[in-house]
């Protein structure tokens, strides 16, 4: 019986000395963290990890951590405070929101250095088993949208969508149903795609663009609102899941970022918006409209506590990553305009704040 | 009794019956085909996906180490990788041969020169992994290669036959994803940090949940009160097996981080969350353990004059211990396929080096797979596929433990 008893006793002493570690432990690493902490965006996240790893591998400093909370969380996680158990730097696919400005500033975050890094396009694609298709903004709202004018004439009376195939919006898409395969409202691609292409189309009706003086928020629940009689369909925040159902199913069209475009340009062809290709080229020189900007955001206060911070932001702004010819574009990054990047990589080095 | 003289009334019910007892053991039979089946499948597709893993193409590649680089590896390589190609001239052609072989052997050189000082001629003979979409192509049966044209340009695929006639490409068991952490460059991610990560946070997991699950299974058990208090706290903890386990991690986030300033991102925070989670399952289970106790055993230890506390401990515990193993494992398990709790304390997130302790940065095996799978480029499909299925061997080792430890502590009345 002795024997058996063993494993108890021990369990229950390695327990107990567990939890004496863990708030001995605690209380030294706050004090040495050493290592930089990048939080946000998980579109940016390949772009930060790439830096990172590299950063890491060629300088002495610890490989920063980078996690993929999503632009929101990583901006909350960010705004918290200053100090070492917050992170440095903060990615987003988005620009900050005053609403987080002031939420900083509440916690003493109130130096913030704004880093544009590039854009990231966002396309409807569709199987090359099928042809590419040629739609504007508008044809893409009337298709995607809950509500559109009556026949699709300027001021008409509001609807609920009555489109069934690409060919009832416009004789020159293909005579197949409509069936698009898209992210979740939780992900910050969605709020782009409708923020810009939605809106884009939905504006393109005068009637409805003097809404956006009168009733601001009714132009935007009939811009914003996405159909929910299955012609659209969230498919979940993982991209790669989009392409699979686009391989299976050839009549379908997907929305997702760029790069995962250009990694599959073998099987899947994006569709000209505008007559534009959603090429590198196109989203790099702005004539495709579909694209955002990508940044993230450095915390002043903490530059020369956290070693290899301000490093960091040099590598992230050196020509080898994010020029035209650097790694980020070879991971998916579409560059800012050469003249543009120049000075923002100055602006970045020199940590200059952002003023609110 | 013979049949013939059974009424017939009697007899048509016995077949009936016995009709009946067949097509239930059918029904069992089909619904575990049914199961295996999809299991089948599962294991199958990963296996057939992950298996590429396990071998990939490397060349051994001859560098100029020149002085006037310094220390400037990414020169070096690239020169002499260019100079293999005398009629790349032109910028764009460079930039398409840079692409082919893997962005880590500037590091791979660095390493190399850090140990070993350059011979006297200059060269250095470094076996470099190929860039994802070139191994991939070179791995790809000649006569199938048509379908890399559009992720390899028509220069590319002659530049890599090339080199491949040249008798520079090695196959080689593919040690990287075994001995990495994780890259965003496919060809040299490995699972190492993760799996380490995820060792770590088992061990925390364990040593908190284990001794205060059974601790607190134990008083309830065998000394506590059974009033009203009592059926309020139970009901309470198999109300708290049926949490979504990101509750856990919303609790981990404001009391462990929050409170008490347990570093993020750490196996230690990780292990704590996983705990809190497990703890409930192992209650439960060292509950229906002890319970299942003789009684005898323990008024006998009683009547000899043993204390309650002697009781448990010299009788009812061991006597319980296979099923408290179970328990824990079932338990353990869950919590190592958990990625949702460790989003909200900083375990899904891109580390780079392997951990060396409860405190250093660290993911975990689901997180790796959920990151990988996530990642556009081609390569980490593979790589997660191969992941998945060293977390099921992970698991498989665990399960393998609590039978050994189950046979160990087994006892017979």
């Amino acid at each position: 019986m002795k024997n058996s008893l063993f494993p108890t006793k021990w369990a229950v002493a390695s327990g107990f000395a567990l939890i004496v570690l863990a708030g001995f432990d605690a209380g030294e690493s706050l004090a040495e963290r050493g290592r930089i902490h990048i939080v946000g965006s998980s579109t940016v996240f390949p772009f930060s990890a790439a830096v990172s790893e590299y950063f890491g591998k060629s300088s002495d400093f610890p490989t920063p951590l980078v996690e993929s909370t999503g632009s929101g969380g990583g901006l909350k996680l960010f705004c918290a405070g200053a100090g070492e158990s917050h992170p440095d730097i903060t990615n987003a696919s988005r620009r900050i929101k005053s609403s987080e400005v002031e939420a900083c500033a509440k916690n003493g975050v109130d130096k913030v250095t704004e880093v544009k890094i590039g854009f990231d396009g966002i396309v409807l694609a569709n199987s090359r088993e099928s042809s590419t298709i040629n739609v504007t903004l508008r044809q893409i709202w009337l298709a995607l949208a809950k509500e559109v004018p009556e026949g699709g004439v300027d001021g008409a009376n509001l609807v609920a969508n009555p489109y069934k195939n690409w060919s009832d919006i416009d004789s020159s898409l293909p005579n197949v149903a409509i069936e698009v395969l898209g992210p979740p409202p939780t992900s910050g691609t969605r709020d782009a795609f409708v923020e810009i292409a939605m809106e884009g189309g939905c504006k393109s009706f005068d009637s409805i663009k003097a809404m956006s003086k009168s009733d601001k928020n009714a132009y935007k629940t009939l811009c914003h609102t996405v159909r929910e009689d299955g012609a659209w369909i969230d498919a979940g925040e993982n991209d790669n899941l989009i392409v699979q159902k686009l391989l299976s199913n050839p009549e379908a069209f997907g929305v997702f970022g760029f790069s995962f475009l250009d990694q599959n340009q073998d099987r899947l062809h994006g569709s000209y918006v505008g007559g534009v290709e959603p090429s590198f080229e196109n989203i790099a020189s702005g004539d495709y409209s579909v694209s955002r900007s990508l940044f993230f955001y450095v915390k002043n206060a903490h530059v020369d506590i956290v070693p290899g911070l301000r490093e960091y932001v040099s590598a992230f702004t050196d020509e080898d990553a994010w020029g035209e010819e650097g790694y980020l574009v070879d991971k998916g990054l579409i560059p800012l305009p050469e003249e543009e990047r120049e000075a923002m990589g100055k602006q970045a080095r020199a940590l200059k704040p952002m003023s609110f | 009794m013979n049949s013939a003289v059974l009424p017939q009334r009697i007899r048509t019910r016995l077949r009936r019956r016995h009709a009946a007892e067949k097509r239930f053991r059918c029904y069992g039979v089909v619904a575990l085909c049914f199961a295996l089946a999809f299991l089948f499948v599962l294991l199958a597709t990963i296996i057939i996906n992950g298996a590429g893993v396990l071998i990939h193409k490397r060349m051994l590649f001859e560098v100029v180490v020149s002085e006037h680089h310094g220390d400037r590896y990414g020169a070096m390589i690239k020169d002499s990788w260019k100079a293999q190609f005398p009629e790349v001239t032109e910028r764009r052609q460079r930039r398409a041969l840079y692409g082919l072989i893997s962005r880590d052997a500037e590091f791979l050189l660095r390493e190399r020169l850090a140990d070993v000082p350059v011979p006297d001629n200059g060269i250095v003979v470094l076996s470099v992994p190929f860039s994802s979409d070139a191994g991939e192509f070179l791995e790809t049966d000649p006569d199938k290669r048509d379908s890399f044209s559009k992720r390899l340009s028509t220069e590319q695929r002659g530049w890599l036959e090339r080199i491949e006639a040249g008798g520079k490409v090695e196959t080689v068991f593919n040690s990287d994803f075994f001995l990495n952490a994780d890259s965003r460059e496919p060809e040299v991610a490995g699972i190492l940090g993760a799996l380490i990560g995820s060792m770590l946070t088992m061990c925390v997991t364990f040593l908190f949940s284990f001794p205060v699950g059974v601790m607190a299974a134990v008083y309830l058990e065998e000394f506590a009160a059974k009033g009203r208090l009592f059926r309020f706290i139970e009901v309470n903890i198999n109300n708290l097996a049926a949490v979504p386990s990101i509750v856990f991690g919303l609790l981990g986030l404001a009391v462990f981080i929050g409170l008490f300033g347990v570093p993020r991102s750490t196996p230690l925070v990780g292990g704590l969350v996983l705990g809190l989670m497990t703890l409930p399952t192992i209650i439960i289970a060292t509950r229906a353990a002890l319970q299942a106790v003789p009684s005898s055993l323990r008024y006998a230890a009683l009547a000899l004059g043993a204390t309650p506390m002697q009781a448990v401990l010299h009788q009812g515990l061991p006597s319980a211990m296979p099923g408290i193993f179970t328990g824990a494992i079932i338990g353990m398990a869950q919590a190592l396929g958990e990625t949702a709790p460790l989003l909200m304390i900083g375990m899904v997130a891109f580390v780079a080096d392997i951990p060396d302790g409860f405190t250093s940065a660290s993911t975990a095996l689901p997180v790796q797979v959920f990151l990988w799978a996530d990642s556009p480029e081609r390569g980490f499909v593979e790589k997660t596929s191969a992941a998945i299925l060293v977390l099921l061997a992970f698991l498989a080792v665990m399960n393998s433990a609590a039978i050994y430890l189950r046979k160990k502590f087994e006892l017979k009345w």
